[in-house]
């Protein structure tokens, strides 16, 4: 996109390294944007130094995001993108979980944003959202059994 | 099964269900009411009504092919969804698109965004009684909608804004209808305004109704007007330009009550300004050049050079049969959509199909403040929130 989404991004990688050195376990630089993989234990922590780090601000949550990287392990990645609207700066966080065990701490207690943004994740994934105060299907109707956007389920849909 | 539990004993709360048929909800919105006689206690909404799978849907087309599903998820501006779905894509191919293509892209979606407005401010007007705005607004509506279908051949589904730029060169006798628009139209913006700003009923309606805080805002992930009411001036076109933004002269406007009255005025102002910047874009715009990259195996050939050379014949079979392969990677795109940050995730694996297509729909997310916004407020308040928040229940559900 532009330079400004690049070019602050070491300060965050700076950040949450001298906050937690292995809060960092991959930084990747990709088309102008920048990629923070941060373990799953240490995601909400990591979450919570981004928004209040007077050097970072990301006061806002735009968006969190799953991809099943099936039948590659970890299976779900999590996209979790930041804005800080005063620095004009944007960083993507990022964790994995797997098949065996989709759970990841709720972002909700640090952006209240992240309630329906997980509860749909939830609903087509099937990722547990450990913390979530409200943790119900979204999209789809109550009763609906599997997790849609799951790789393994067909396109068509199941009879 | 949604529902909301009223404590045994307490008998004073009544549960009404509003929605998911109501000429009120701007679509298939369900939305619970808990009520104390008028004063809402507690509001649910339920979602889901229009959940037609379009994510899942994409990851079984090629990239090109599913331009057509985005065009379908804000239904009010699918130029918008074309251009951040194909931004995400142009990211991920590393492609620069035309500075021409670019501005005739930028016109496009601010004549989509003063159509949207219009949509939004009819059917506004509409809820609060303000029958015959709706009218005005719709004829209105429909010369942006005869520019569309005559640079498209489509009034709403135009996906016209394709990957390395658009569908087609812009049509002949385009800049006379796009000025005769430009000509009329600050003239209808104020009679819309002489009919409701100054009016004691609108303002009765919606001054001091739906009050959220900037910050509250801000930690519920609100974008767009709803957020630039309370006085926070972000706007993607600003803080993160993209498509030669940063070439056009427009203010963003602001006001600090954040309010449904001042989401209004907001969006008043908001029409004006891209009537700016579409008769900026107009100037800018040669009437020779490309309207699309020259890059091929991902950006189709001329028609007739595909009819006379082999190489681009073969170019054009590839990319309609199979159809091309991004390197594997992750893209997010962000426009500024008229409800607020439209943003578009695409992952690729390295195969023709993407691996993952996902939208960041701020009506969906903006419709997460509406419980906030009308706690303890009127029922009657509760349609003037859910109009003011300007949600469209295709981008809420995808």
């Amino acid at each position: 996109m532009t330079q400004l989404a690049n070019a602050n991004a070491n300060v965050v990688v700076e950040q949450l390294k001298a906050w937690n050195a292995q809060a960092v376990s991959q930084v990747i630089g990709h088309r102008g944007e920048t990629t923070i993989v941060v373990p799953r234990e240490l995601l909400r922590m990591a979450a919570q130094q981004c928004r209040d780090n007077p050097a970072l601000k990301f006061n806002l949550l735009s968006d969190v995001t799953c991809v099943d990287r099936f039948p590659i392990e970890p299976r779900f990645e999590l996209n979790y993108q930041l804005v800080s609207l005063e620095r004009r700066d944007r960083v993507r966080l990022r964790t994995s979980v797997s098949a065996e065990h989709p759970v990841v701490d709720s972002l909700v207690a640090v952006w209240a944003g992240a309630n329906w943004l997980e509860r749909e994740v939830f609903d087509l994934f099937g990722i547990q959202f450990e913390g979530h105060p409200d943790l119900r299907r979204i999209l789809l109707p109550d009763g609906f059994e599997g997790y849609p956007l799951r790789r393994d389920f067909p396109v068509e849909g199941k009879r | 099964m949604t529902t909301v539990e009223t404590p045994v004993g307490a008998s004073k709360t009544m549960v009404l269900n509003m929605g998911p048929q109501h000429p009120s909800t701007h679509g298939v919105l369900r939305v619970l009411l808990e009520l104390d006689g008028e004063n809402v206690v507690s509001a649910v909404p339920d979602l889901g009504y229009l959940h037609t799978g379009i994510e899942k849907s994409c990851e079984d087309k090629t990239y090109s092919q599913a331009i057509t599903l985005t065009d379908r998820i804000d239904y009010l501006n699918p130029l918008g969804n074309n251009l951040v779905y194909c931004l995400a894509v142009e990211k991920l191919l590393d492609l620069q698109v035309p500075k021409r293509a670019q501005y005739i892209r930028v016109m496009l979606v601010e004549l989509q965004r003063i159509s949207s407005h219009l949509v939004w401010l009819g059917t506004h007007a509409l809820d609060m009684g303000a029958m015959s705005v709706m009218l005005y607004c719709f004829r209105e509506r429909e010369e942006i909608l005869k520019i569309f279908e005559r640079f498209t051949g489509q009034r709403m589904m135009t996906s016209f804004i394709r990957i390395g730029g658009l569908a087609l060169q812009p049509p002949a006798g385009w800049r006379e209808m796009v000025k005769r628009f430009l000509d009329m139209m600050p003239a209808r913006i104020d009679e819309y305004e002489s009919l409701l700003t100054e009016n004691r009923i609108w303002q009765g309606r919606l001054k001091g109704v739906g009050y959220l805080s900037a910050e509250t805002l801000i930690n519920l992930s609100t974008t767009g007007p709803g957020l630039r009411a309370a006085g926070v001036a972000y706007d993607n076109r600003k803080a993160f330009p993209y498509s030669s933004y940063e070439e056009f002269d427009f203010n963003v406007p602001t006001r600090t009550e954040s309010d449904c009255f001042a989401r209004y005025l907001v969006r008043v102002a908001e029409m004006r300004e891209s009537l700016k910047i579409v008769r900026q874009a107009m100037d800018k715009i040669t009437d020779q050049g490309d309207f699309k990259a020259d890059a091929p195996g991902i950006v189709p050939p001329e028609r007739e050079k595909m009819k006379t050379e082999m190489e681009a014949l073969i170019y054009h079979f590839k990319i309609f049969t199979e159809g091309f392969s991004p390197p594997p990677g992750e893209a997010f795109a962000t426009v500024e959509s008229p409800r607020g940050e439209l943003g578009c995730f695409v992952a690729s694996d390295g195969s023709p199909k993407p691996l993952r297509v996902h939208f960041r729909g701020p009506s969906f997310i903006n419709l997460q403040a509406l419980p906030d916004m009308v706690k303890g407020q009127l029922i009657a308040d509760t349609v003037a929130c859910i109009g003011t928040i300007d949600i469209v229940l295709g981008e809420v559900d995808r």
